[in-house]
């Protein structure tokens, strides 16, 4: 046995030892005065409507070029929160540990909680600590509730999107899913990936206050952009027309996603949403989001039609001028044989 | 992206479906070999930008389509037994045999792996001396060498608990097949690319000169097939059946002679079923005699034969090229990835599956050729 202090069964029994693991490691990290108090809850104040939304994260390995399951749990609820059109304010996170996990690995992963929530200025207010037997967990589970306060003027949402409406993504898509991928799988590619896990709500906000007449919101996570906006179209019942050659792919997750048998449209993105707004807003829209770093490569990708047919559907304009169908994955993404 | 922006470039596309209509003078259908061609076929729409004289069928290339069911069937019998670790490429997990797939052995807590390459199940075998490690050997001669690869590594490290179960086929005799088989409507062909890169061209005179059918090694890109495609009907139109070499990228005549040397070493030819086409002599590879111990029909039990189920599903002839998808009544209604009836519905590589993906249900109703 090393020396390396790890979690224990009796870090989740409710007794000392439990209480050390959240006074000495967990409270001093995330510091905030409704977790000083101690208690049961949080109690908060909060003026107007708010968006409430939940998630949990189960990642392997925990930790990948450009983020752990940490930053990844912060970011994943606040940038749900802004596709609300919301200011994200605070949030809840339990956390799920595996008997065995380092605690240095633990310290790191809250460590980057605790960045992550001060970049978006989101305050984490209550927590919860389980340990459950070694193999009943992939090391650490993550759940997290947030709160934020909604500032668009008006609903944002499929029900909002209009034939005509300018479809904008914020930057290069697939760097998610690739790093991820590389770092589990062990493939050996000759580039360093790493995820574009990142908070948006900054830019989300923008669009907002400057009046951008943002009608649907979307961050892109599992299944991607394709199945992003076959959400929208189908629930909003209009055709979204997808120009492929305007989606920015980088070269090296391009690479490995011919390589492995992947669409780009269906790998996983942390850090990325579309953002369908008016027509005449669009261009402005554009140059907005391009000022701030995260959505620095954002570029308009396609336009909202009519769907003749009443049913939502979602093709794209490939390199050859042929449109293709495109659909959510059926099953999970698999690399192909040969 | 370099060496593969240049050959998706729409003008040089159309330049080059120009030529090809100046040239055909009467209808053609050709077959593309190797479903990643099918999938650029149907992605790009390379079947939409071509006369309407042209017609293209899609061949028997899809690993995943052609293994058989009993195979299936047994992968799961080994995976549920105690103390075994059954790797696969990921392609594989969910392909239904008679009672389910390796998906659902896995639920019920069989330990399945997805691999990247046979040489990572050798690893898992190192590191578990306690269990037998089996890797599910398919496809064509694109995997072979790497797949022979594994059992070299595997018996220089003296490994006694990994073992292959070996569905591999080759695809010279399944042309052959489709060209004898009743209704065949095949002219001219789009060979594999990748499987030339292998093996080189030497095997396709013979079946060129013998059927009278023009055969060019053909590449993956939309512009390789658009090229293939016009090779192949210049020599239609002229009445010659040669074997031409678009791919010369990546071809070479005599192929990749190591990995020849390494297969030769590791497998022998045998007879094979393939799912959906029947039997065909001499189209399959088995474990040769050096490397018997390495067979995991031998630890396990052999695999049992028996018949394809007969049904509405039309995968068989779409693997021969006598249909295609959209013409099959279930296609999109009855038959989606979701639910497929047969394993061109299933697998990624599957023409069915192509369809589906890049036209939707639309594809039925008679838009595409």
């Amino acid at each position: 046995m090393s020396g390396e202090e790890t979690i224990q069964l009796a870090h989740g029994g409710g007794g000392r030892a439990m209480a050390r693991l959240i006074e000495d490691v967990i409270r001093p990290v995330f510091a905030d005065e409704e977790l000083a108090r101690g208690h049961d809850g949080a109690v908060l104040g909060v003026d107007g409507p708010i968006a409430f939304t939940t998630d949990s994260y189960v990642i392997r390995p925990l930790v990948f070029p450009g983020g752990d399951i940490g930053s990844l749990a912060v970011n994943g609820t606040v940038n749900d929160l802004a596709m609300c059109g919301a200011r994200p304010l605070y949030m809840s996170v339990g956390l799920i540990l595996e008997e065995g996990l380092p605690l240095s690995l633990l310290r790191r992963i809250l460590a980057s909680m605790r960045a992550a929530a001060a970049e978006s200025g989101v305050r984490l207010v209550t927590g919860d600590t389980k340990v459950v037997d070694r193999g009943k967990a992939d090391g650490v589970f993550i759940n997290t509730a947030g709160i934020g306060a909604v500032v668009a003027p008006a609903l944002i949402g499929p029900q909002a999107v209009r034939p005509g409406d300018a479809v904008l993504i914020s930057g290069d898509i697939g760097r998610h899913g690739i790093a991820v991928m590389a770092a589990r799988e062990n493939l050996g590619l000759e580039m360093a990936i790493e995820s574009d896990c990142a908070p948006l709500a900054v830019p989300v906000l923008a669009l907002i206050e400057r009046g951008i007449a943002v009608r649907c919101l979307r961050d892109l996570t599992r299944g991607g952009l394709a199945s992003a906006a076959v959400e929208i179209a189908e629930t909003a019942r209009v055709s979204i027309v997808l120009d492929e050659a305007a989606v920015p792919v980088r070269d090296d997750v391009a690479s490995a996603c011919e390589l492995l048998g992947l669409d780009p449209l269906h790998v996983a993105n942390e850090g990325r949403f579309i953002a369908i707004v008016a027509p005449e807003d669009a261009s402005r829209a554009v140059e907005l989001l391009r000022g701030y770093p995260v959505s620095a490569n954002a570029v308009l990708i396609g336009l909202v039609r009519a769907a003749p047919t009443g049913r939502g559907h979602v093709s794209c304009r490939g390199a050859l001028g042929v449109a293709r169908a495109i659909d959510m994955l059926s099953g999970e993404q698999l690399p192909r044989i040969c | 992206m370099k060496f593969r922006d240049e050959y998706r470039d729409g003008a040089a596309a159309r330049r080059l479906a120009d030529a090809i209509a100046h040239t055909v003078t009467r209808p053609w259908t050709l077959m593309e070999v190797c479903g990643g061609q099918t999938h650029a076929i149907v992605r790009f729409g390379i079947d939409v930008l071509l006369p309407s004289d042209i017609t293209l069928v899609h061949g028997p290339g899809c690993p995943v389509c052609v293994t058989p069911v009993e195979y299936v069937d047994k992968a799961i019998e080994i995976a549920e037994l105690e103390g075994v670790i059954l790797c696969s490429f990921g392609d594989m997990l969910r392909v239904p045999g008679a009672d389910g797939d390796l998906f659902a052995a896995k639920s019920r807590g069989a330990d399945v792996r997805v691999v990247y390459s046979p040489l990572d199940a050798v690893v898992i075998a190192r590191a578990n001396p306690s269990r037998q490690v089996v890797f599910f050997a398919v496809g064509f001669e694109t995997t072979a060498p790497a797949n022979a690869m594994a059992a070299v590594q595997a018996r220089r490290e003296g490994l006694t608990n990994f073992s292959m179960l070996v569905s591999h086929v080759l695809v010279p005799p399944a042309m052959r097949a489709v060209l004898e088989g009743p209704g065949n409507r095949v002219q001219g062909f789009l060979a594999a690319g990748h499987v030339c890169t292998i093996m080189g061209l030497g095997e396709y005179g013979p079946i060129a000169e013998q059927y009278g059918v023009p055969i060019v090694a053909t590449g993956f890109e939309p512009l390789d097939i658009l090229e293939g495609v016009y090779l192949c009907i210049r020599q239609l139109e002229a009445g010659r059946s040669a074997v031409e070499n678009q791919y010369a990228r990546a071809v070479s005549p005599g192929g990749n002679r190591a990995a020849q040397a390494l297969m030769d070493e590791v497998f022998r030819v045998i007879p094979r079923r393939w799912r959906g086409m029947g039997d065909i002599p001499d189209s399959g590879l088995g474990l040769a005699g050096g490397y018997a111990d390495f067979d995991a029909e031998r630890r396990f039990g052999a695999v049992a034969t028996s018949e394809d189920a007969v049904g509405e599903c039309i995968s068989g002839l779409v693997l021969r090229g006598e249909r295609k998808p959209p013409e099959c009544a279930a296609f999109g209604v009855r038959c989606t990835p979701e639910r497929p009836l047969g394993v061109t519905m299933v697998s990624s590589e599957g023409a069915c599956a192509a369809y589906f993906r890049y036209r939707g249900v639309t594809a039925a109703v008679g838009g595409t050729r």
